[in-house]
């Protein structure tokens, strides 16, 4: 055991777990938008749109996000109208297709965490809302979504979980999170359980924190 | 499509092989999942506290870490502890452990803390008054065990494991870095040599729909198999 790498390495990680919150951050709200569209189009009775939905949580669930990454990050590059677009300042930085990677692929989680949720509100509350006279565009954003909000908590929290270790895969298209510093300490000085044991314990330390908050909001918002 | 030919000028059977080899890698840790998974749930259901907490820091550190950063560890670390290991018993040459040995036990180790999660639930779930008839009727452990405990089990666990297989399953695309030619590494060599990683990757990304799609019409039909009489 080299302590002294343990202790060396510490700050040097936690400048890099800045990077990892701040796409987790990033991604989470890109993310919760994505599926809350997706999961209002799937509950949509128009075929065509609700096919289009699946689609896309399908594809997006069923493939490795690594791919997701490479396709974002090497494959879009190769399109020439991109590069003479505007999109092309956003494309051409690692940072921002690791966030619209990361983005699409949560949001394809979520949209379908949402939309259980959505399926599982009893019809009687949508029916108290429309005898009271409330539009529906009211009962949507009262009644329906607060519902589906609290719903949909348990499910959430663990996809939080899920993609702060997704943000991991960013080091390989060469930003320098939290993996990517503790890989390039690894590679230089072939002490990888020292480094493991620091990294891992922050990761873990970061999931605890989420963990914890999803359970206290959870019972705050339990009914 | 000439890119995707066999022979030498295409890369289908490059690919093909690739895909086999995910395969390969994918069964394999499965199966290693499930022996860590053997040992770790009787730990989690155990009486013992002691037991109790080895159980549930190996499933909460290893489903709390990504899984790069372990598969790393195994990368980095693996040839050193299986050399450490050996020069107790007095073997002082240098051991390589191939990519496949690594890549499999790493994403092994990480499907085995999700299989263990499953098994507890299941057993969990079974109904108290199923351990107690056996009892009560005198069988013996593994009889107990085998004829009463896993049926039911397994009929619960089965939905379960079938998730804890599709994440399996794209997990593997990680070993990649780890130099595996297995379907990622090799759309990684293919777009580098044709500067076309637009049609590899996203040709990878319909290889891993596939094998997730025709892995599930294959689970869906074990589930059918075990809920008989339900």
């Amino acid at each position: 055991m080299d302590f002294e790498l343990m202790i060396n390495s510490f700050p040097k990680l936690i400048n890099a777990t800045f990077i990892t919150l701040k796409l987790l951050i990033a991604s989470l709200i890109f993310g919760l938008f994505i599926g809350l569209f997706f999961a209002i189009l799937r509950l949509n009775k128009n075929l065509i749109i609700n096919k289009f939905a699946y689609v896309y949580s399908y594809v997006f669930r069923g493939t490795p996000l690594l791919v997701q990454i490479f396709i974002i990050y090497f494959g879009l590059g190769q399109i020439e109208y991109l590069r003479s677009t505007a999109l092309w300042i956003i494309l051409k930085e690692p940072y921002w297709c690791a966030i619209i990677a990361f983005s699409l692929n949560t949001g394809a989680y979520t949209s379908e965490i949402l939309r259980s949720a959505f399926q599982t509100i009893k019809p009687g509350m949508i029916e108290a809302g429309q005898s009271l006279g409330i539009s529906s565009k009211i009962i949507f954003y009262k009644i329906q979504i607060p519902i589906a909000i609290r719903q949909s908590l348990p499910a959430y929290g663990n996809e939080i979980i899920l993609m702060m270790k997704g943000t991991s895969l960013a080091s390989t298209v060469t930003l320098m999170d939290l993996t990517g510093v503790a890989k390039y300490i690894i590679s230089t000085t072939f002490k990888p359980i020292e480094v493991f044991i620091v990294a891992g314990g922050i990761y873990l330390f970061m999931t605890f924190i989420i963990h914890n908050v999803v359970k206290f909001l959870e019972k705050k918002y339990s009914y | 499509m000439e890119l995707l030919s066999f022979g030498k000028t295409g890369w289908g059977d490059e690919l093909l092989i690739a895909t086999m080899m995910t395969i390969a890698v994918s069964i394999t840790a499965m199966l290693i999942g499930f022996l860590f998974a053997l040992i770790f749930t009787p730990l989690k259901l155990s009486k013992s506290k002691f037991l109790n907490l080895i159980g549930n820091c190996y499933t909460t550190v290893i489903r709390g870490v990504p899984e790069l950063l372990v598969i790393y560890l195994f990368f980095f670390g693996g040839s050193g502890a299986v050399m450490y290991v050996a020069s107790i018993f007095g073997y002082n040459e240098y051991i390589e452990i191939n990519a496949f040995i690594t890549g499999s036990f790493a994403i092994g180790i990480i499907s085995g803390a999700y299989s263990t999660e499953v098994f507890r639930g299941a057993i969990q779930s079974i109904d108290k008054g199923q351990f107690e008839a056996s009892k009560v009727l005198g069988l013996k452990k593994p009889v107990h065990f085998f004829k009463v405990i896993m049926p039911q089990m397994l009929r619960l666990a089965i939905p379960n494991l079938s998730n804890v297989w599709q994440i399996t399953l794209k997990d593997t695309s990680l070993i990649s870095v780890t130099g595996l030619v297995e379907i990622m590494r090799q759309s990684y060599i293919a777009a580098g040599s044709t500067r076309d990683p637009l049609f590899f990757y996203s040709f990878a990304a319909v290889l891993y729909l596939l094998l997730t799609y025709l892995s599930m019409k294959l689970i869906n039909k074990l589930e059918v198999r075990y809920s008989r009489g339900y």
